[in-house]
């Protein structure tokens, strides 16, 4: 870690003259005496203030025009502590970051290779106890609260914990399954991008189908319903469960639902013998049930509530509750069922846009002249956009985009025949799509990295792939 | 409290108030302090601890963990939200609960950091549902009087307070959620010695200069005290909780530094013979036939039988330096928390329905001779080697002369007992939700301008306002009913030394006999005083009025049948027929007739006129006969 994080300028001056390390433990003399250890700064706020953690276990801000002495007490005294759990170079407040690093002297680039290094000590091989009668899962994390712990620079929550951690501090799963851990990446999941979804799902696809009887996939919760979708189109036919994991509270708390989250995502893996991509979560607030969801039909439909995730217009396709596992599903995930058709390719250029009052055409333009493949439209109602929209809705047709119609309601059937707008809109070109927003959209990135012609486009768009349809 | 035993092992005790602030809301949300009736939100938790961020984790947390019960959640939306529900980030801090935070802190000359951390201290008995308490510490050091000493002050912080217990079994503890997040700040004392009456008077003086800022909420669960104790020999401080009685205090300090000292005795003979621990030995099956009922109905719930053999220390569980002060009765505490009751220690046996034969197949098995001890066990078999661990890390502390780092409860016979290991600085880490507090020089100035008055010159203004004597005053300014007395005082009509009477005796008084007084609220006294100012109901009414009320009347129609008093006539009418009905009465004892009779119609008029016009009108009539 870096040796004096989150401090810059004046305090971290101060630490430097005195040969004072974050982790050393002091004494200041502010007036009156304090001992304590020096704890990482959140980079965002002053340079006039010193953190330090007092024997009691509180953290106190020590101005340090006030500090007439300060000592760095060896080891006799006081160990110097190792903070786990520092930073990756990719978490919140980038900016900050740079301005710390900056006036630290160092470029960016230096902090995160010292970051870099850091996190590295914690890349777990494979971990592996295997026992005999228990069936095998592969868990490939990802990041997110689920795999978080608190973050000293920022003082927020940061993705650090690798699998086999989650697994030392779950030793319930030990019961469930043989558990072979991954890393894939560790990111929030607001930070994950498309080109994530590809090695994501490479990293599935080469797992072995035979040894394992489900994957897990630890992720961020904010857009896990868009990984969980891709994942639904690109690894269709994937003959084992894959099952996407997340948490509302992250696991550094003792009311964490990480833990509850996890034994029932490895329980659906391990036990539910049903191809398909699911989200498994806390199905109320109670840690009792948890909801298995398709996941080209869930959404996160709250901030920060435990039971955030819910399968739109229907039922969550499985419930977990202790060690039984209830179906509610009894059509096939896949729709084809010819076996597994990997096909881990994607296409960028795909535009939703949410419909509201006012909205300039000239953003449908631009993407027209952008060369945007298609675009996913967030009606309103039954599935619509006003009518000042044509002109332009018309010029991409004319480009033979493919032009695809949702609801913003977000609950309830879209039919585009019952008003003479939607009737409109559909001579011009725009296909009614009876599934999420969300999922509309990743279909269209995907279908557009297959699709060669507009009509194979409009195909592909059409059929169902992974229970993507309402209904 | 034994003077010369206090002084001699030399008991230092330090005390830590907590005062829920009356600030009218949530620590960190906008929820408001409600008592509900209902709670129609229910949910059920599992806690597990986690680890700190210097990679510990904490003894306290890991005990509960052990223990592994469901926690059950009863809510109200009216006093709690989704924050209580650990189901939303905190809210930023309450800027009133910081600044009555820094204006008790400047009131007690402490040194207020410019810059506050929120911190969570790990509580994993479920009784925060997320597992922890938020605090921040505000200052440190200071000092205030009391009773002509200097206390001083170790610190101030701020914190929330945690939901209440609703009931609690081996498996499942259920809480509510309307005082969880109360603001409250927490004070510490430096340690002083304990004498007779300076804990009483120190406690008192605190919770003066608290009540004093007028921010402080007041009334039954507003303060909590717990009372830190240590001997001069040791090292280790134990935490009491629970100490709400003043009177009791003096009597619990005394039970737990002669238990604190009994342990260093029992450790120092533990040496002598050299006593160490011989293993654990499973005695399910030696005690099949066992005609104890307490090892029948273990074994019928398919419990298993433990005995822990200590070498060479035979006498020494029950070897008794104080009253109640004994090593079985430690072990057995212990084993109490995990939801064991049957703990026997070889001292203690034959005996509880264990026969000697039993006792012999336990040594044979144990290979224990009769210069050895052993320890008794019924547990579950998943737990029970936990609990068995438990108790050999105990006792091996104690006899390496350690007295173990507890919290315990103050029971109300004036003892201790084990609640969980002292939790320590590994519980602490940081709240990432909610940035640090930024205090100005502005924010330190304006406390200094509203930090209160002295005990004494707040007392002399009520005195002066009021017109009341230095004790009334006092009693008025203590109690909960400041704000209801200052209320009843807008009132011109009434004086503020009937008022007081009213609220501290009439009312004390029916509290006495055993009546509810959380039936009669604010709001019903202070109609009751109305009535009173626009003379429809005569003043000896009210102690009526209040009785049927607390006795379980509701209070609107106790109000509307008071109000009905009776006409001039109507009362005429009534008293005639007295006066006729007592002729002889009037003719045998002349005018002073009227005591006698004045008896008989207060107990049939009683609030239905006030007394003065009854005797009036009374003596009148007999004026009129005679």
């Amino acid at each position: 870690m870096n040796r004096h994080a989150g401090y810059f300028g004046r305090s971290l001056d101060l630490l430097e003259r005195h040969d004072i390390d974050i982790g050393n433990t002091v004494r200041i003399d502010a007036g009156r005496i304090h001992r304590g250890i020096v704890m990482p700064r959140y980079e965002s706020s002053t340079d006039l203030r010193l953190v330090i953690k007092l024997e009691s276990g509180y953290n106190i801000g020590i101005e340090i025009d006030k500090i007439r002495h300060i000592q760095r007490l060896d080891n006799a005294d006081g160990a110097d502590i190792c903070i786990r759990n520092m930073p990756s170079p990719r978490s919140r407040g980038r900016l900050a970051d740079n301005a710390a690093a900056n006036a630290a002297g160092t470029s960016t680039a230096d902090t995160a290779d010292t970051d870099t290094s850091g996190a590295s000590a914690d890349t777990p091989g494979i971990l592996d106890t295997t026992r005999d009668a228990l069936p095998n899962i592969l868990l490939i994390s990802t990041g997110g609260t689920i795999a978080s712990s608190v973050d000293y620079r920022t003082g927020a929550v940061t993705p650090t914990l690798d699998a086999q951690q989650l697994y030392e501090s779950m030793p319930e799963l030990a019961e469930i399954a043989n558990i072979t851990s991954q890393v894939a990446l560790s990111e929030y999941s607001e930070n994950i991008i498309p080109a994530d979804w590809l090695k994501i799902a490479r990293a599935i696809a080469d797992a072995d189908t035979g040894k394992y009887s489900g994957i897990v996939v630890a992720h961020g919760t904010d857009t896990m319903h868009y990984t969980g979708s891709f994942l639904s189109f690109a690894l269709a036919g994937f003959p084992i469960p894959i099952v996407l994991v997340g948490s509302q509270r992250s696991p550094d708390r003792a009311s964490s639902d990480a833990a509850y989250n996890l034994v029932g995502a490895a329980r659906l893996a391990a036990a539910c013998n049903t191809p398909g991509v699911f989200v498994a979560m806390h199905h109320g607030s109670s840690d009792d049930i948890i909801a298995c969801h398709t996941a080209t039909r869930v959404r996160k439909m709250h901030t920060s509530r435990r039971d955030a995730f819910e399968t739109i217009d229907g039922s969550p396709a499985f419930l977990i509750r202790d060690d039984t596992v209830t179906r509610n599903i009894s059509k096939p995930f896949f729709a084809d069922s010819s076996g597994f058709n990997p096909r881990i390719r994607l296409d960028t250029r795909v535009g939703l846009v949410k419909y509201y009052p006012g909205l300039e055409p000239a953003v449908i333009e631009s993407m027209t002249s952008s060369g945007y493949r298609a675009i996913i439209f967030e009606g309103t109602g039954l599935g619509h956009i006003g009518r000042t929209m044509h002109q332009a809705v018309r010029h991409a047709a004319e480009k033979e985009m493919f032009l695809g119609m949702t609801s913003q309601c977000i609950y309830g059937r879209l039919r585009m025949t019952v008003y003479e707008s939607g009737r409109d809109l559909a001579g011009l070109g725009v296909v009614p799509l009876d599934m999420l927003a969300e999922t509309a959209l990743v279909k269209a990135m995907w279908a557009s990295g297959i699709a060669t012609t507009p009509a194979q486009m409009h195909k592909l768009m059409l059929s169902e792939t992974a229970s993507e349809f309402s209904g | 409290m034994d003077e010369d035993f206090l002084r001699a092992v030399g008991v230092r005790v330090g005390l830590e108030i907590h005062q829920q602030l009356d600030t009218g809301r949530k620590l960190f949300c906008n929820c408001a302090v409600a008592d509900p009736d209902e709670h129609p939100i229910k949910f059920s938790r599992r806690l597990r601890p986690a680890k700190s961020e210097l990679g510990q984790t904490d003894p306290a947390a890991l005990f509960e963990g052990a223990k592994s019960r469901t926690v059950q959640y009863s809510a109200d939306p009216g006093s709690s939200c989704l924050v209580e529900q650990d189901e939303e980030p905190p809210h930023d801090p309450d800027p009133g609960a910081i600044q009555t935070a820094i204006i008790i802190a400047t009131a007690l000359h402490s040194d207020i950091f410019r810059e506050l951390f929120t911190m969570r201290k790990t509580v994993v008995d479920g009784s925060n549902t997320s597992g922890f308490q938020r605090t921040m510490l505000v200052s440190q050091g200071g000092y205030y009087e009391a009773g002509g000493t200097r206390i001083g002050i170790q610190s101030v912080c701020l914190e929330e307070d945690a939901a209440k217990i609703l009931d609690s079994t081996d498996k499942t503890r259920r809480y509510g959620l309307e005082r969880l997040g109360v603001p409250l700040v927490e004070i510490a004392t430096e340690p002083f010695e304990a004498d007779a009456g300076r804990i009483r008077q120190t406690a008192l003086a605190l919770g003066r200069i608290l009540r004093t800022t007028r921010r402080v909420r007041r009334g039954l669960g507003t303060i909590r005290q717990d009372v830190n104790i240590s001997i001069r020999q040791s090292k280790t401080v134990i935490e009491v909780k629970g100490m709400q009685q003043l009177d009791m205090m003096q009597e619990t300090v005394t039970y737990e530094a002669q238990r604190q000292h009994g342990l260093l005795a029992i450790s120092e003979k533990i040496n002598k013979a050299g006593g160490l621990h011989g293993g654990n030995f499973e005695v399910t099956c030696a005690l099949q036939d066992c005609k104890s009922k307490i090892v029948s109905d273990a074994l019928a719930r398919q419990e298993h039988l433990l005995a822990i053999l200590w070498k060479n220390m035979s006498g020494l569980f029950g070897f008794s330096p104080y009253p109640d002060v004994r090593l079985g009765r430690d072990a057995a505490e212990l084993a109490r928390t995990f939801g064991i009751g049957g703990v026997f220690h070889s001292d203690e046996l034959p005996g509880y329905g264990i026969q000697d034969a039993d006792v012999q197949k336990i040594r044979e098995v144990a290979r224990a001779d009769a210069a050895d001890a052993f320890l008794l066990l019924a547990a579950p078999e998943h737990k029970i080697h936990v609990i068995a661990d438990s108790m050999v890390s105990r006792i091996l502390d104690i006899a390496k002369g350690n007295i173990p780092a507890d919290t315990r409860m103050a029971t109300k016979s004036g003892q201790t007992r084990f609640l969980r290991p002292r939790p320590g600085a590994a519980r602490m880490y940081p709240e990432t939700d909610i940035l640090p507090v930024i205090i100005t020089d502005g924010d330190i100035r304006s406390a200094h301008a509203l930090a209160p008055k002295s005990w004494d010159d707040s007392i002399l203004q009520m005195q002066e306002k009021y017109g009341l004597n230095r004790q009334l005053a006092e009693q008025v300014f203590d109690s909960r009913y400041l704000p209801l007395f200052e209320r009843l005082c807008m009132s011109e009509k009434s004086s503020p030394n009937f008022v007081a009477s009213v609220l501290f005796s009439i009312i004390t008084n029916l509290e006495r006999k055993g009546l509810d007084r959380s039936r009669l609220s604010d709001d019903v006294v202070c109609d009751v005083f109305s009535m009173l100012d626009a003379g429809s109901i005569p003043k000896e009414s009210v102690e009526v009025i209040f009785s049927r009320i607390m006795s379980g009347e509701p209070a609107l129609d106790v109000l509307k049948s008071a109000a009905s008093t009776m006409s001039d006539a109507e009362l005429d009418a009534a008293l005639q027929r007295i006066v006729d009905e007592n002729v002889s009465i009037i003719q045998n004892q002349g005018a002073h007739a009227s005591g006698p009779l004045m008896g008989i119609a207060m107990k049939s008029l009683r609030g239905k006129a006030s007394g003065r016009k009854i005797s009036d009108v009374l003596e009148k009539k007999i004026e009129k006969l005679l």
